[in-house]
């Protein structure tokens, strides 16, 4: 899990889906970054993903990492939002794993990842859910 | 940039070794290289190791290597790009060799993954994925081929029953294999009736975890043609490595293992070589859908043709090509770092005729494969007989 600075500093991120749009070639970077993957660019825009997208792949998990275990078994999806950009997340709310297909339309809300049992962090970030 | 050998290999039985700690495995394997090698000392170690840290709370392992082998003074490194950390550690030590700044160097690979339980162990395989965009969501290495896995599926209909084909293949290889972590024969309905781990792999699908350790002694080729005696000389041919995205999210094709494509390419040219001079090979089968698409990547068989060619047996023993004659990751173990060492290991072995049971016939050039993560690194290496 995260120490609590490296969960703050990840905020804009991960609770406000900030990314960066080169202003160069106009590739989004989710997370942002410092030097650009499509040009090598180093300008940038701040830009905020939507939360519509789609599964491009997906897995269920049925042995969890340490930190997750009572969440077993767990959906993992890469979804690609509109705007290009790809993103791990859960996808929660599907009562029915068999039912997940690629390119299964979903839409990206804030919620709980995990916490640190009783008395520590909680993490919080987006999971996909049916659209 | 001079000609270099493999003088020495350096082998022990891998499993959950409870009673040994991670120097015993590490020393034993490097006196057995040295010995197999008729070396006493050498000039430079290079040690391959994922996660010492995670896994043992051991950081500074060339000066802890150098210690244990009665040997300190010498120079060593401790190298790490994950999975494949074994093979960067003989592509540093060739290079060092090649340039001539070494005679004699101990190439080691280790990883002593019990002493943590399963959930930690878990977690610090997943270290070798994006930290904090892939595993803070949950996702594990499985997980992670699964997805792989899924596109693959999709896009060419490689099926489970492919997939469960090299798990049979290689667990049939390692029960002729003394030193594999399993001695069990695995039917294709074992694999399928085997417990999910992340769909669409099954338990059966998946490497285990391992505590191992390799070896090898290289050597400029004058140096290993004197020591040699009647035993064959395997020359380092090609050597060749790339990266690729660490994260899953930022990669195109995720049917396809862009840097195994590179980093063969990049092999192959060095050691003036194609896919079909190659006459046996070691991959990364960590999953089974790994070994399909490395195979695809090597160019052994075209894209979508690694699953129907695991299934007609195109790849066991006595196939068209030989693909992980040792049991691979699956049988053999997967002790993360030690993994590209004892691929290597393997093919001398297989080069020199000293392979026993599983010995291919006529195997006079041979190929190490060897991926970190999912597919975010990868070595090649091409060995030959001279």
């Amino acid at each position: 899990m995260l120490s609590p600075a490296r969960a703050w500093r990840e905020y804009p991120q991960r609770y406000r889906l900030e990314a960066s749009r080169c202003t160069e070639c106009g590739k989004i970077s989710y997370p942002p970054r410092v030097v650009c993957p499509g040009c090598r660019g180093r300008q940038f825009e701040t830009v905020t993903l939507s939360r519509e997208g789609t599964v491009v792949t997906f897995t269920v998990v049925h042995v969890p990492p340490a930190g997750f275990e009572g969440q077993a078994p767990l959906i993992l999806a890469l979804v690609e939002l509109k705007e290009g950009a790809r993103t791990m997340v859960q996808l929660a709310d599907v009562p029915d794993p068999s039912q997940v297909r690629i390119g299964m339309p979903v839409r990206l809300e804030f919620r709980k990842i995990a916490e640190e049992g009783e008395a520590g962090t909680i993490f919080y970030g987006h999971k996909a859910v049916p659209a | 940039m001079r000609d270099v050998a493999i003088i020495g290999v350096g082998m022990i039985p891998w499993g959950e070794l409870w009673e040994d700690s991670l120097r015993t495995i590490w020393t034993r394997a490097a006196v057995a290289a040295l010995e197999d090698a008729g070396v006493d000392t050498v000039d430079l170690i290079t040690v391959g190791c994922m996660s010492s840290g995670l896994f043992v709370g051991q950081e500074h392992l060339a000066s802890m290597v150098a210690d244990q082998l009665g040997m300190p003074g010498v120079p060593a490194s401790r190298v790490e790009s994950a999975c494949a950390s074994g093979s960067l550690a003989l592509r540093h030590a060739f290079a060092e060799v090649a340039a001539g700044l070494v005679d004699i160097a101990l190439v080691t690979g280790v990883e002593k993954m019990t002493d943590v339980d399963g959930g930690a162990a878990t977690y610090t395989l997943g270290t070798a994925a994006d930290q904090e965009y892939e595993s803070f969501h949950g996702i594990t290495f499985p997980g992670l081929y699964a997805m792989m896995a899924r596109v693959h599926m999709a896009h060419y209909g490689t099926t489970s029953r492919q997939m469960a084909a090299v798990s049979m293949k290689n667990h049939a290889n390692g029960l002729l294999n003394p030193n594999a972590q399993y001695h069990l024969k695995v039917s294709i309905d074992d694999v399928l009736s085997s417990t999910p781990v992340a769909e669409p792999l099954h338990l059966l699908d998946c490497s285990p975890i391992t505590d191992g350790a390799a070896a090898l002694v290289i050597a400029p080729i004058d140096r290993a043609r004197d020591l040699a005696g009647r035993r064959p000389v395997v020359r380092i041919a090609g050597s060749g490595m790339a990266t690729d995205t660490i994260a899953l999210a930022d990669r195109e094709d995720l049917s396809r293992l862009r840097a195994v494509e590179l980093s063969a390419e990049r092999a192959y040219a060095m050691a003036g070589k194609k896919p079909s001079d190659i006459h046996v090979a070691e991959v990364h089968d960590c999953f089974t859908i790994a070994e399909i698409m490395t195979t695809e990547a090597l160019g052994f068989f075209g894209p979508g043709e690694g699953g129907p060619a695991a299934e007609k047996g195109w790849t066991a023993l006595d196939g068209r090509i030989p693909v992980n004659p040792s049991g691979g990751l699956k049988s053999k173990g997967h002790p993360v770092g030690a993994t590209g060492v004892a691929q290597v290991c393997e093919i001398v072995n297989q080069l020199r005729g000293e392979a026993g049971q599983r010995q291919v016939k006529d195997a006079r050039v041979g190929l190490t494969q060897n991926m970190g993560g999912s597919g975010g690194s990868s070595i090649v290496h091409i060995l030959e007989v001279v």
